[in-house]
């Protein structure tokens, strides 16, 4: 209560017309508002995935991520024990039982009946009389007892509840998609796509900067034109040839003397070094010619070579380039499919994890359970790198905002 | 597996050598071989001018090899294999073309790579340009832009996944778990099938790509705004202009040549979009694209010819995009 009122209070004191002009108020308060909408728009979806995933698979099914929390209600009937199961107390005949379950013990009884017209006919705790003779009472827990006076004849009986079941959140879906779905090997496979295709195109694209950032040749200003025109070409124009190059390799002699195959994690790393170089060279070049002159220019008076100033220098100062490059190339290496689908095959020790969730939308489309799971492990490891490197990445975006993704 | 990630671990061992190996290789080879010692007058100014002519060339080496090899060579095979038939050896002359411009789905992919290109670059860049105006002026601004921000982290696939299961449906009657269904009903009115009515299925899917292109407009046009001069804006204010009139007065004119940026960017990524039309619709329902449909006739049809002509069209595309980024470029280069 004390809560509510120091809210109210707030909420007047920001509307107060003495301390803001009221237009600005009115838009401030708009501006909130909006932005909280979008911001809302913006990760609802998201969440939405994180919470179906960790939901009980069978409520997932029947009932939307935003009533997780909330007790959903179920209406059953439960077998009750027969004649044979009865037992003679102090001159009664009594048949005790539970209508739950064994995995069914965390629901609760909310009410039930004794008909199947009328299954909400008495509160859980009460007693009703049964048509087969004698009375019922049936507990929150589940536990019944029947008692009567003359003994059971019947073989079979029922009775009528609507239970309420608790929110369930389990790993089971995780446990599901990474053991029998193929996720987790292919987390692995996305790994091993990702981690050669970062490290090896930086030291080429670095050396290769350099020269176009510090070195005097002629036919330079040609080569940067040409790099920021290629950082734009559409990998779809590459696909088709470098496929038929592959498979050409594959089939030639010299290919198959050193077992060289058409789809494998060598061409594919090769064929993301290839792609991410013009972008590695175009912000190391722009981030390396920022680098102040008379350090180089220093550097040639002491005598050290281009390859000197490079390594022991530039490189060290390039830093935050490289590690942008890094990241970004890292992303776009995790988050491919085309690629991937071209020039690795489908086949479980190759297939990565956007290929896996893609296969999965087609053959697993209404199992939300392990679209949801695998999806968010997808996503997990780039949105690790992004939160925690973010800042390298708005360097980096603001540096060569001409790529095209 | 553990052979695989040990091969893994191996290869970048191996390709960090190789490739210390050949520039400190490389470069030790061209000082001996060109070395000036020993040489008198103009032959140690010829060997100096050698060396200083090669040397670029050393650092160059693997990068240009690279980029020929996956980039540049690709460009004229893909121009030379499109005069080809489907298996790239018998010479069709201008079939394919012909065979494009009369095919109804290569039609409908131009239609609806048109309708990608007006509404995601304008939509992303609008939605972009809201959130950086609007969170700079709030104190939890910032982690509201991060929040914007996140989905350019997340894959197509992944994206398309998240929001299928908003879009998705469950049949009349049935309660929906879908997000956007549940609005629906909410509103009183009925859950529809979404991804499976056409034209608004294909903004359905745009949304997604908006989704994750806003937090890229966001990022660059908030650096922008950020760059426009205070005296400016406050001279605007002195003379009693209103946010909105500074906005569209002051900040919109100050910031255009980003926002050109921007627009370009997303352009060329809403190109080349492929996996969430593969994901979401593989192109049913009237939503196919040119990248998807390139795979399509590349890999389905196994037509390179057809797959070749379609890789093209979508270069034709990027061309002047292109051609405008390297004038930009030798623009900047000639005022440093």
């Amino acid at each position: 209560m004390a809560t509510a009122t120091t809210g109210v209070d707030v909420e007047t004191a920001a509307a107060e017309p003495t301390r803001q002009p009221a237009g600005i108020n009115v838009g401030r308060l708009a501006a909130h508002l909006g932005l909280l909408l979008l911001v809302l728009i913006w990760t609802l979806p998201t969440f939405g995935l994180l919470v179906s995933s960790v939901r009980d698979k069978d409520q997932l099914a029947i009932s939307g991520w935003w009533t997780a929390l909330t007790t959903s209600e179920r209406s059953s009937a439960a077998v009750l024990g027969t004649a044979e199961d009865q037992v003679e107390e102090d001159g009664h005949f009594v048949i005790r039982g539970n209508v739950f379950a064994a995995d069914e013990t965390d629901q609760t009884v909310l009410r039930f009946g004794t008909s199947i017209n009328n299954p909400d006919e008495a509160p859980a705790g009460a007693t009703l009389e049964m048509r087969l003779g004698g009375e019922i009472t049936l507990f929150e827990n589940g536990q019944y007892e029947w008692v009567s006076d003359t003994p059971f004849e019947h073989s079979r009986a029922r009775l009528f509840y609507t239970s309420g079941i608790p929110p369930r959140f389990t790993f089971e879906n995780y446990q599901e998609v990474v053991r029998g779905e193929g996720i987790g090997r292919a987390f692995v496979n996305s790994f091993t796509v990702t981690i050669p295709s970062t490290i090896i195109p930086i030291m080429i694209a670095a050396f290769a900067a350099y020269a176009l950032a510090w070195m005097s040749f002629p036919g330079r200003s040609l080569l940067v034109a040409a790099m920021v025109g290629l950082l734009v070409v559409p990998l779809q124009m590459s696909l088709i040839p470098l496929l038929r190059m592959y498979n050409d390799l594959a089939n030639s002699g010299v290919g198959q003397a050193v077992g060289f195959e058409s789809k494998t994690y060598l061409g594919i790393w090769m064929a993301h070094t290839g792609f991410g170089l013009p972008l590695a060279i175009y912000l190391l070049r722009n981030y390396m010619a920022g680098l102040p002159r008379e350090i180089m220019e220093s550097a040639r008076m002491d005598g050290a070579s281009h390859f000197n100033t490079f390594t022991t220098m530039v490189l060290p100062l390039s830093f935050p380039a490289l590690a942008s490059f890094a990241i970004f190339q890292f992303l776009w290496v995790w988050n491919d499919l085309l690629v991937a689908i071209v020039f690795l095959g489908q086949s479980e020790g190759q297939l990565v994890l956007t290929g896996a969730l893609r296969k999965l939308l087609g053959s697993r489309g209404d199992n939300w359970e392990i679209l949801t799971s695998s999806a968010f492990i997808s996503i997990i490891v780039p949105l690790i790198v992004f939160f925690s490197l973010q800042r390298y990445f708005v360097r980096g975006l603001l540096a060569g905002s001409v790529k095209g993704g | 597996m553990v052979q695989q990630i040990v091969f893994a671990l191996i290869t970048v061992v191996i390709g960090v050598a190789a490739a210390v190996a050949y520039f400190w290789g490389a470069n030790w080879v061209l000082d001996k071989a060109t070395a000036a010692e020993g040489f008198e007058g103009a032959e140690a100014v010829r060997r100096d001018r050698l060396r200083n002519r090669i040397r670029p060339w050393v650092f160059l080496f693997p990068a240009l090899f690279f980029l020929t090899v996956y980039l540049v060579y690709p460009v004229f095979a893909t121009l030379w294999l499109s005069f080809f038939g489907p298996f790239g050896r018998e010479f069709v002359g201008g079939a394919n073309w012909v065979w494009a411009v009369g095919n109804g789905n290569f039609q409908q992919s131009v239609i609806n790579n048109l309708l990608w290109l007006i509404i995601v670059p304008a939509a992303s860049t609008a939605f972009g340009l809201l959130v950086a105006v609007l969170a700079d002026r709030l104190w939890w601004g910032q982690i509201a832009k991060s929040l914007v921000f996140m989905p350019m982290a997340i894959s197509f696939v992944g994206a398309s996944v998240i929001w299928k299961f908003v879009y998705d449906y469950r049949g009349p009657g049935a309660p929906q778990i879908g997000l956007l269904n549940a609005v629906v009903e909410g509103l009183g009115l009925d859950a529809q099938a979404w991804i499976t009515i056409p034209f608004w299925n294909s903004i359905l899917l745009m949304v997604i790509l908006i989704w994750i292109q806003t937090g890229f407009a966001m990022v660059i046009l908030s650096a922008a705004l950020r760059g426009i001069p205070e005296e400016t804006l406050e001279a605007a204010r002195i003379d009693g202009a209103n946010d909105v009139r500074i906005f569209f007065d002051i900040m919109i004119p100050q910031i255009f040549p980003t926002i050109l940026v921007v627009w370009t960017t997303i352009t060329i990524v809403v190109l080349k979009v492929f996996d969430i039309v593969l994901a979401m619709t593989n192109g049913q329902w009237d939503t196919q694209v040119l990248a998807n449909y390139m795979y399509d006739q590349m890999f389905r049809a196994n037509n390179f010819g057809h797959g070749s002509t379609i890789a093209l069209v979508i270069m034709i595309a990027v061309l002047p995009i292109m051609i405008w980024n390297i004038r930009q470029a030798n623009k900047e280069q000639g005022t440093r």
